[in-house]
């Protein structure tokens, strides 16, 4: 098992959910990974696609400002 | 994990702006799981012309003047007060300067995303273009019958 990260606060749409796509893809059965976000589009979609595409969110935390990280493993 | 979602797009403009869209769509929807297909006809085939700026390719003198004329995904026109080609260069600049992918990111994007490029039988035949004129990505040459059924369940749009 080995934990990654991403931060995509600088990301635009649909930016947001092709890096968010592209990095989980690269994880292996196991795998966590953490990745900032901006609160809005990307904190309302990015975990709500991710569970529909089978990755567990284990969590959600406000950062700060308006970033915020959320924590995905790949069954 | 719920059934997959499918949106075809039927690409026709060879507008920046619009196949802007077109990537953007493509890109989006496959990144948040949706099985993506891109019908290119007409003018939309010049996305995915392995050359990218004006050449004289295709068969036959007026096919090849037209492909020359239309170019490639380099060098497509905006859709409005195109400044004989600068305004897309401009309009690349402020999208980097806005952070905001640029049509080759999000063309790359949806090549990365498995998106599915078809390309239109009917209007190849028009240009004098082969499946060898486009890049390797498109995966197969369709006519209407086979893009709607690849279609059906799901959402089409227009381009």
């Amino acid at each position: 098992m080995s934990t990654f990260n991403l931060d995509i606060t600088k990301e635009r749409c649909p930016m947001t959910f092709v890096k968010a796509k592209l990095h989980l893809e690269q994880l292996e059965p196991g795998d966590i990974t953490e990745i900032l976000l901006a609160a809005g589009e990307p904190l309302d979609n990015v975990p709500r696609t991710a569970t529909e595409q089978g990755y567990q969110v284990l969590e959600s935390v406000h950062v700060r400002d308006n970033i915020h990280k959320i924590t995905i493993k790949k069954p | 994990m719920a059934e997959k979602n499918k949106l075809s797009i039927i690409s026709m403009s060879g507008d920046f702006d619009k196949v802007i869209a077109v990537f953007t769509l493509a890109s989006g929807a496959a990144a948040v799981g949706y099985e993506v297909n891109i019908f290119f006809t007409f003018w939309g085939l010049n996305s995915i012309k392995k050359v990218t700026s004006h050449r004289f390719i295709g068969s036959g003198f007026l096919a090849r003047f037209f492909n020359f004329l239309l170019g490639g995904r380099k060098s497509l026109p905006l859709s409005r007060l195109n400044f004989g080609g600068l305004s897309p260069i401009l309009m690349t600049g402020m999208m980097k300067g806005k952070n905001v992918a640029t049509l080759e990111e999000l063309f790359d994007a949806s090549k990365a995303l498995r998106v599915n490029f078809f390309a239109c039988e009917m209007a190849m035949h028009v240009l004098g273009l082969t499946k060898d004129d486009f890049i390797p990505e498109v995966k197969d040459v369709l006519g209407v019958a086979s893009f709607l059924e690849l279609s059906k369940g799901g959402q089409t749009l227009f381009i």
